[in-house]
């Protein structure tokens, strides 16, 4: 337990030493700041149009976080052969895989935590009072995000950075859409198509469940319960998709 | 005991489009003593880093297995016996030496009073006490293989494996990185290395292998290996007239060589010798000097790459 949590400690060492990591940062906030000037052309609702664009903004910045520096983080390791070091020592790849995650996961929570703080700022000197469900908002928005970094960590386990971020953006929108995609097959006769829809809706993890973006914003939340659920669907989820890059990555050789 | 032992290693690498496969290791059969430095000989491709990385568990074998003192190299408690310098060794480079010593002896498993203990003592080792605070992007090439030397020391590891550890280095840094080999091989570790500098291996090793497209082609004790048969013998001899010299010239491996009134002979064996020194006093000539050579591993090593390309 101690390797894996000296490997997660250096994983959020390199990424805060990332300058990519502050340029969006800089740009999420400079984004959640600006949605501000929207209020001014827009008729009533003002504080609802930033805690919807701000928390659109956490999960867009997020997904850039855990796509750009999760797959570098990985990649990069193997590239530049610091992993020879690294598992030449007691560490299992497990381990190593495994600390990278924790490591993502504390770098996301710190951004999505500065993020959310500054969405809830905001939208306190917009609307005068605090928005607690804000923060439950960003915390489903985080389970989201760790979700896709564990899916980052999977590609980067047998493919090159640059496909891996396209196959993680690509269930990004894909787990976002499944739902739509399933209600859109039903719509024809195909059973083809109401086939391939269900796979994909089983396949890949219903990221839509994560997205309180409207209720938080105002709207009723779900109940405990179902929150609950989403919660551990999640870590079901994120737990599936880390042993199968474990079981991948234990395989590999490392040339 | 055995420190390090390979069993029928076989090793396959899929290359090109079709995603053929190549054998670069051939039913390799090793073993290295306890307490053995040994020296792993072979040209570029030969297969000595794929073998080191089986050891290591960072490759797996296509067939066969490996032991680290005992234990099944590919599971990660083997290592726990072992440090290992790669070749050209890359680090985080925004980390002092201090830092990346203390990182790494975590993944050692070294408790914090360890670690505490043994990186100031590692740094001074290698020579680096003065440079533990400076950041790693800062440090030289050979400051570099020295932090990465002192990494492979951490907790005192009882089989040190190191990948080409001179490679690249002028000799102030080679003679450095053999300077703390030659410590630990006083120490009793087991060394094992891997390199294509002849004279380093000759000079640091008990035993030697030489690995020759994935085969190894020869193992035994280094004076095993030279032998103690005279391979060759050197004479120099002076003030000879020139029809001596060019009588003694028959018997010779090469044409002598001329410098001034000095004639330089290379005898093969040590037959020869006596005769050539007879007839240069009777010729009114003078013995300068009577140099034996043995065979040099250089040479039994080009020998052997000389027989591979002929076969």
């Amino acid at each position: 337990m101690r390797r894996v949590l000296a490997i997660a400690l250096m994983a959020f060492t390199e990424a805060v030493r990332d300058r990519v990591l502050y340029i969006i940062l800089v740009f999420a906030l400079a984004m959640i700041g600006s949605s501000a000037a929207l209020v001014t052309i827009s008729v009533g609702g003002e504080g609802r149009i930033v805690k919807d664009l701000g928390l659109a903004c956490i999960t867009l910045f997020g997904l850039f976080i855990a796509v750009f520096i999760g797959i570098r983080l990985v990649s990069r390791e193997i590239e530049r052969r610091t992993v020879l070091l690294l598992l030449s020592r007691p560490v299992g790849r497990g381990a190593f895989l495994v600390g990278k995650f924790i490591g993502l996961a504390l770098t996301l929570f710190v951004n999505v935590g500065a993020m959310a703080l500054g969405l809830l700022l905001l939208a306190r000197m917009l609307e005068g009072e605090w928005t607690p469900p804000l923060l439950l908002a960003a915390g489903f928005a985080f389970l989201e995000l760790t979700i896709l970094t564990a899916f980052s960590i999977l590609f980067a386990t047998f493919s090159t950075p640059t496909l891996s971020t396209v196959l993680t953006l690509l269930v990004f929108v894909i787990g976002r859409l499944s739902r739509d995609l399933v209600a859109f097959a039903a719509q024809f006769d195909s059973v083809s198509l109401h086939t391939t829809a269900s796979a994909i809706y089983y396949a890949l993890p219903n990221l839509s469940l994560f997205n309180l973006g409207s209720l938080g914003a105002g709207g009723s939340l779900p109940s405990g319960a179902t929150l609950l659920l989403t919660a551990a669907y999640a870590l079901g989820y994120m737990t599936a998709i880390l042993a199968l890059a474990i079981a991948i990555f234990r395989r590999r050789d490392f040339q | 005991m055995e420190a390090i032992r390979c069993q029928g290693v076989c090793k396959d690498y899929r290359v090109g489009f079709w995603r053929q496969r190549v054998r670069v290791l051939h039913d390799l059969e090793l073993t290295v003593g306890a307490g053995e430095t040994f020296g792993y000989l072979g040209p570029n491709g030969a297969g000595k880093t794929t073998t080191i990385k089986i050891l290591l568990g960072l490759l797996r074998p296509t067939a066969g297995s490996a032991w680290l003192c005992g234990r099944e190299a590919s599971r990660p408690e083997a290592r726990s016996v072992a440090g290992f310098l790669p070749e050209t060794p890359a680090f985080y480079d925004y980390l002092t030496g201090e830092e990346f010593l203390a990182f790494m002896a975590q993944l050692a498993g070294l408790s914090r009073a360890m670690a505490r203990e043994q990186i100031p003592a590692l740094l001074d080792r290698v020579g680096l006490s003065g440079a533990g605070t400076r950041q790693l992007r800062k440090y030289s090439k050979g400051m570099l293989q020295r932090i990465g030397m002192a990494q492979a020391l951490l907790g005192d590891p009882a089989v040190v494996i190191l990948d080409e550890p001179m490679s690249g280095l002028d000799p102030i840094g080679r003679k450095e990185i053999r300077d703390i080999m030659v410590g630990l091989r006083k120490e009793a570790r087991t060394v094992f290395f891997s390199s294509h500098i002849i004279p380093d291996v000759e000079m640091l090793c008990d035993r030697v292998g030489i690995l020759l497209g994935g085969r190894l082609a020869r193992i035994g004790r280094l004076d095993e290996l030279l032998g103690t048969e005279i391979d060759s013998v050197e004479v120099t001899l002076a003030d000879l007239p020139p029809e001596a010299a060019a009588a003694l010239a028959d018997g010779a491996l090469a044409p002598p060589l001329v410098q001034g009134d000095r004639v330089q002979l290379r005898l093969r064996g040590e037959g020869g010798v006596d005769a050539v020194l007879r007839r240069t006093l009777a010729a009114g000539g003078r013995v300068l000097s009577v140099v034996p050579h043995r065979r040099t591993l250089e040479e039994i090593f080009l020998a052997e790459v000389a027989e591979r390309g002929r076969r």
